[in-house]
């Protein structure tokens, strides 16, 4: 078990290594930030002094490794549109983020799992074809596609909603709709294949044939072994909660993370991009790294057998 | 997730009658290859052609006339033309991209089943890295900052979805390793790109086919989306993400706008996931 988690653990930190140098490379080699944010006709020397104040003008891995230093030091640098630092940017952004991905969680776990076991255990029902059509539809539908169709019907025709922004409670129903159904429908899908496989195995059979009631077999063997690959599922979702909805708040003009980042991508605001691929992808290996002590609990054969059979 | 737990006992034989959805799966999916191969024949106007008289003219039945069958935007750019030229850019983005993946991640999971060692800890590295990462995000950067060619943004489709090729190839040719044939083929001195190319690969060639079947839509959700967030495909050029973003700015004017892209894109995505899901029960049951 110690090995299991040390490897882990050393999996995912090389993982965050990797976001960041991705991200390092990508922003600092593609063009040149001095002439993004100074226009082009500004006088050298103040050209010149700017890429001295951030450090520009080293070579590429001197500036690789004063960022690694200043990250294990937690400075995440500056906007360079406002001089703030970038973490406060984003972490300002962070409850209104929370405020549509929280929400549109419980409402995909809430939806999608009870619906995926349902699904399962009245296969070919008519339920079970429901189910699925609007899992395939919450495959199938891109969230713009789903939000503005919102958008168009609650706001536009019937008028009983707002469209977009941040006034009230009010502005988060259809951007949280919109989030859970398209999740509700993956997570029913995934939850009702996986009940599937685990109901056709025959240690159900068995337990089935030696008299046990329906119910508990249910309960007792298909419910914990379908859980494992659904966690995986919820596990993602979870460390997608500050990420999750790029698209979303940019249908709704809402005011969180994912719209900081097209607004910081777009002006190459290089230290708030990196602040939020380095939080995101925190969030998301730290998510993973749950899910795989939970698949520990869930499932006693990976104790002994260590990360060969996570994947 | 669990290609692991073979059955011993091969399933029962599905029937072999195609569900009428799947019918009209592959009838969609032809109709919009077909669409994409002609576009240049088929499109009433340019892309660009402005019919300044008739700007913002609604679809044929919602007073609209013949002359624009599906209406104008707000340039008078017939919408039905875009929508033409657009199916053939989004359909030759995401065969491009889901071709790219598919090539780029069996050969990873060749080389990590091949050499194992450190190069496939280092494939399963990169597999972690991809997997844990939302791609949108990854992709959002690189786009941003590199601007856009349509090349570029093929490449970078490309990199989507390539570790779920990768994960198949390694455990399937793993598994073909310790089979007879392969074990046969290298006692007679044949050498290992011969093997993976001419032996393994046939033998898990539909398990490939089918987990391109199923990111292929992903891929057209992606192109779409990062389009509809002015990152993908740049104007004059035009995709069905494109033509969303574009026509969000008319949602209460021309609604057409909008509508006629998304239902392409939604009915595409969900024909292909019909036909990937039902190939997946056909012909290969043990993946997830």
């Amino acid at each position: 078990m110690m090995r299991f988690l040390g490897l882990r653990l050393g999996r995912a930190l090389l993982t965050i290594v990797l976001v960041v140098t991705f991200a390092f490379v990508v922003l600092r080699l593609s063009g040149d930030p001095a002439m993004m944010i100074m226009s082009p006709e500004a006088p050298a020397e103040a050209i010149a002094a700017f890429r001295k104040a951030w450090g520009l003008d080293q070579p590429v891995w001197v500036q690789y490794l004063h960022y690694f230093g200043a990250i294990l030091q937690g400075e995440l640098g500056q906007s360079m549109r406002d001089g703030r630092p970038a973490i406060l940017l984003v972490v300002e952004r962070i409850p209104a983020t929370l405020a549509l991905t929280i929400p549109a969680l419980i409402l995909k776990v809430g939806l999608g799992i009870p619906a995926g076991i349902h699904a399962a255990l009245h296969r070919n029902s008519l339920t079970d074809r429901l189910v699925m059509a609007g899992a395939v539809a919450g495959f199938t539908v891109p969230s713009f596609v789903l939000g503005l169709l919102l958008v168009l019907l609650f706001a536009v025709q019937l008028g009983w909603l707002p469209s977009g922004g941040q006034e009230s409670w009010r502005s988060a129903i259809l951007p949280v709709i919109t989030l859970g159904l398209g999740g509700a429908g993956i997570l029913a899908r995934f939850t009702r294949s996986a009940m599937l496989e685990v109901l056709g195995q025959p240690y159900i059979r068995t337990a089935s044939a030696t008299g046990v009631p329906w119910r508990r077999v249910v309960r007792g063997h298909a419910l914990p072994n379908a859980a494992i690959p659904t966690v995986t599922i919820v596990g993602f979702m979870i460390g997608s909660l500050i990420a999750g909805a790029v698209v979303v708040e940019s249908v709704f003009s809402w005011p969180g993370v994912g719209r900081l980042l097209v607004v910081a991508v777009a002006n190459r605001d290089l230290a708030v991009v990196q602040c939020i691929l380095l939080l995101v992808a925190s969030t998301m290996v730290t998510s993973n790294l749950i899910v795989d002590l939970l698949y520990g609990v869930l499932d006693p054969r990976l104790r002994a057998g260590g990360a060969a059979g996570a994947h | 997730m669990s290609a692991t737990a073979l059955p011993i006992l091969a399933p029962p034989r599905k029937r072999l009658r195609m569900p009428a959805l799947v019918i009209l799966a592959i009838g969609w999916i032809a109709a919009i290859l077909l669409i994409a191969a002609f576009a240049d024949w088929l499109r009433p106007y340019g892309i660009t052609t402005l019919d300044l008289r008739a700007r913002l003219t609604p679809p044929v039945g919602f007073g609209g006339t013949m002359r624009h069958l599906l209406g104008t935007d707000e340039l008078g750019r017939d919408v039905l033309s875009r929508l033409i030229v657009s199916i053939r850019i989004s359909l030759v983005i995401a065969f491009g991209a889901t071709t790219i993946a598919a090539v780029l991640g069996t050969t990873l999971g060749f080389l990590a089943a091949h050499f194992r060692g450190w190069v496939e800890q280092v494939v399963l590295m990169l597999i972690d890295f991809q997997a844990s990462m939302p791609f949108l995000i990854l992709a959002l950067s690189v786009l941003a900052f590199f601007g856009n060619s349509l090349a570029l943004f093929v490449a970078l489709m490309g990199l989507y979805g390539w570790e779920r090729h990768a994960r198949i190839a390694r455990g399937l040719a793993i598994s073909a390793n310790a089979q007879g044939y392969a074990a046969a083929v290298r006692q007679l001195g044949a050498r290992p790109g011969r093997i993976y190319l001419y032996h393994v690969l046939p033998n898990i060639a539909s398990t490939l086919i089918v987990a391109g079947t199923l990111s292929f839509p992903e891929v057209v959700l992606l192109e779409s989306g990062l389009s509809f967030l002015g990152l993908g495909v740049q104007p004059p050029m035009t995709s069905l993400g494109n033509m969303v973003g574009y026509g969000r700015e008319y949602l209460t004017r021309a609604p057409w706008i909008l509508l006629a892209p998304s239902s392409i894109i939604v009915l595409t995505t969900l024909s292909v996931s019909l036909l990937g899901d039902w190939l997946r029960d056909r012909l290969d049951p043990t993946l997830s």
